[in-house]
């Protein structure tokens, strides 16, 4: 993947303008490539004048950062509490067994990645997936099975697994 | 909007907006909180207001369509009322919206969209007297459903910043604070420290820069009234950080807020702009000498930042690490400056005490705990949402007069209290009153108000393991007894689960649980154990069979249960061979079914695939 190195060094240089802190600029740039490329790091830590490590240490610490480059298709079970006890541990093993991934992982083809998010705070939907930023309430592993097909179908990977 | 220069224009503004504000006019409110938008309110919303633009409706139907915040009844979302009937539409869909507007038009009801009581199958059309509005004292979230979150006029006609104008015109610093005092206003973000004691504290400070910070940073999962409380009415936090700023002698204030609330980010965000446009944030406020700023600060996902250490560091740009206390942040907190931290629902208490009293604001509540508490219920209930009463209220109310009691017929078994630093309260102390002091002696807490039911069907000991894993995995790792105690407790009850627990496993728990309370830095440590603790005070026959007869009471741990095909009731019909993810059913059409307790991997597809009852669990 080819990285903006020019753009983000304009995302942190406005950061570093407005006086913001090293989490805002790293806040702008995982919101707008969905992770922090090892690239962003270097230019945020001499531009803000922090050490590299320091850098590295907020970014591995707050779970809004990834290191990682996300899938086009990003899952999100909620884990909260409420979707706890309502099952969604059962629809999280579903899903991995589906898509053959841990909740944090993402396939090599970077078509779809796997998360764990501890309440929404929409429990009465409880449990609840988020594809793609779209809410699916009151799910159960056959609910998230058609979730499951109506992308893979999209995607033209038309099969049952 | 323009710069209000004076307490004076304030009130004659606010005066001028009554009469177009009067309160009996025909509206109606689309709830557009969190929840309601996940069943789709915003379309709901577009479709009034285009319905009543576009169908050329007589002049008698000059009905304001509003989307307000949170109404609280998450369960029946998306929630409409008309008012100034009062009467609620539940699980209104876009399709429902001409019937509804052409009922208002001919004076009638839809009664199919009103909502049913479960218990009586009474047909409520008031929601007033739904129960789960009529036995709630909506003190905090009394706007919510009228408000339009986005306009400072309509909070303003609603009585919004009368508090402050009170304050500013009227008020020294140390009266506020005297009254903060005499209203028994104690935190309400879980550890419950005196407000105006606090605020005292740090106005007594010695420094001409000070700070105030809401903590916005709700991370009990299953908690999310502090988020409604942003999105619906979020100039009542506003107002309340104005007046305690200046009751400290503060100049500026930071919202930290979780990244996750979009909505309450963006109605914060846009309460600031209207308020610093207005006058009443910014240099001179009403004309007065006093300045004040409020910034928003993001965060970015980690549970020991509502921690006020760690929320501090955060806010430095640091890594969200605790540290110890003393020095207190009131003495020496953000950038070494005496800082004042308190609660979204703190600060927004603060308006309503100055407007109507510290004597009427301590008549609620217990001898030892004043006010109203926000409860979210959520887990297995028949009514999940947002319940506001007075402290002291018994669980017995709270979980069956508003809750509405356990769905589907099940038995209730607990109620945690205080999310993951919190406790579990079985069903024979149903009947006492939820209060800081009680809960604290049953090994619960009050904390921030998360309330989660559990159902017969659930397993205290996975429930236990659930709480852990969550603080073990946002456990900072600062300080030994928080970083290693846990993930030691964790892997214990993971055994337990799994199957192989062995029996001197609760006496382990229970002693590396003391130490880890004992020891470590921060509430995230100090507090991580109470969920394996209470449920050990209260279920202990629950872990005791998990490890001394490898068994699962609830039938949840996968370790310890087996599928198996009834056969009287199996038909042969498939569905669930075909729809194994791996592979452990086989048989044929017609022909009795057999699961492999080698393959199946306990998912419970099966089960909830199966229409005759035909697969058992043991």
């Amino acid at each position: 993947m080819q990285i903006p190195i020019v753009e983000i060094y304009e995302i942190i240089n406005k950061e570093a303008r407005k006086g913001g802190s090293l989490i805002s600029a790293l806040e702008e740039i995982q919101t707008r490539y969905r992770y922090l490329p090892r690239e962003a790091l270097i230019l945020a830590s001499e531009r803000l004048d922090v050490p590299l490590s320091q850098a590295y240490a907020v970014a591995t610490f707050y779970n809004a950062f990834s290191l990682k480059p996300k899938g086009k298709h990003c899952f999100q079970v909620c884990v909260g509490t409420a979707c706890h006890v309502r099952g969604s541990p059962q629809v999280l093993d579903h899903i991995e067994t589906k898509l053959g991934l841990k909740a944090g992982e993402t396939s090599h083809d970077h078509m779809f990645s796997l998360e764990t998010v501890n309440c929404l705070g929409a429990c009465a939907l409880g449990p609840i997936i988020v594809t793609n930023g779209e809410y699916s309430g009151q799910m159960n592993a056959k609910k998230s099975d058609t979730l499951l097909r109506r992308i893979f179908r999209a995607e033209g990977l038309d099969k049952n697994e | 909007m323009s710069n209000i220069n004076s307490s004076v224009e304030l009130n004659a503004w606010r005066a001028e907006l009554i009469k177009s504000y009067a309160p009996d006019r025909p509206l109606i409110t689309v709830c557009g909180g969190t929840g309601c938008r996940v069943y789709g309110s915003e379309k709901v919303f577009n479709a009034f207001q285009e319905v009543i633009s576009n169908q050329g409706l007589s002049v008698s139907l000059a009905y304001n369509v509003k989307e307000t915040g949170c109404h609280g009844f998450c369960e029946k979302g998306p929630l409409v009322v008309i008012r100034p009937q009062g009467t609620m539409y539940t699980h209104v869909k876009v399709g429902d919206v001409p019937e509804i507007v052409t009922a208002i038009a001919e004076g009638k009801i839809v009664e199919r969209l009103l909502y049913i009581d479960p218990q009586t199958d009474e047909v409520i059309q008031n929601e007033d007297i739904v129960p789960f509005y009529k036995n709630q004292q909506r003190v905090i979230l009394d706007l919510n459903g009228l408000l339009d979150p986005l306009r400072i006029d309509e909070y303003i006609a609603l009585g919004g910043y009368s508090a402050l104008t009170k304050v500013l015109q009227s008020m020294s610093p140390e009266q506020v604070i005297t009254e903060i005092k005499a209203s028994g206003l104690r935190g309400r973000g879980g550890a419950g420290f005196p407000t105006g004691l606090k605020w005292e504290l740090c106005r007594n400070q010695p420094g001409d820069i000070k700070y105030v910070i809401c903590n916005a940073d709700e991370g009990d999962p299953g908690a999310y009234m502090d988020r409604s409380i942003m999105e619906g009415n979020p100039h009542r936090v506003l107002e309340g950080m104005i007046i305690g700023a200046y009751a400290i002698g503060a100049h500026q204030g930071y919202v930290y807020i979780r990244n996750e609330y979009p909505l309450a980010v963006k109605h914060l965000i846009h309460a600031i702009s209207q308020a610093e446009e207005c006058g009443l944030l910014g240099e001179n406020i009403l004309g007065s000498e006093y300045d004040f700023r409020v910034q928003i600060k993001l965060g970015s996902g980690a549970f020991v930042c509502g921690e006020e250490t760690a929320l501090i560091a955060s806010i430095e740009g640091h890594v969200g690490e605790p540290r110890p206390r003393p020095p207190y942040p009131s003495e020496s907190g953000l950038w070494g400056n005496p800082t004042n931290i308190n609660n979204v629902k703190s600060w927004a208490s603060v308006p309503i005490i100055i407007d109507k009293g510290s004597d009427w604001y301590s008549s609620i509540g217990t001898e030892t705990s004043k006010g109203t508490m926000i409860f979210s219920i959520v887990g297995n209930i028949n009514n999940t949402g947002l319940a506001e009463v007075p402290i002291g209220i018994s669980l017995h109310e709270l979980i069956y007069d508003i809750g509405g009691g356990i769905p589907n017929n099940k038995a209730f078994k607990a109620a945690q209290i205080g999310g993951p630093s919190g406790g579990c309260i079985p069903a024979e102390h149903l009947d006492v009153p939820i209060d800081y002091k009680s809960l604290t002696s049953l090994g619960a807490i009050m904390g921030s108000g998360g309330l989660v039911i559990a159902d017969e069907d659930t397993c205290m000991v996975d429930f236990a393991r659930y709480f852990m894993k969550f603080t073990q995995e946002e456990s900072c790792g600062k300080c030994v007894p928080c970083r290693i105690g846990t993930k030691a407790m964790l892997e214990t009850l993971e055994r337990i689960c799994a199957g192989e627990g062995q029996s001197d496993d609760v006496e382990y728990l229970i002693e590396v649980g003391q130490a880890i309370k004992l020891s470590s830095l921060c509430g995230l440590g100090q507090t991580a154990p109470n969920p394996v603790l209470s449920t050990l005070q209260y279920f202990r026959d629950e872990y005791e069979a998990h490890i001394l007869e490898k068994t699962c009471p609830a039938k949840v741990c996968k370790g310890l249960i087996t599928y198996a095909i009834v056969a009287e009731n199996c038909p042969g019909c498939m569905v669930c061979l075909r729809n194994c993810p791996s592979g452990a059913i086989t048989g044929a059409k017609q022909e009795v079914h057999v699961i492999d307790p080698e393959l199946c991997n306990r998912c419970g597809l099966c089960m909830s695939l199966c229409k005759f009852d035909a697969i058992m669990v043991t």
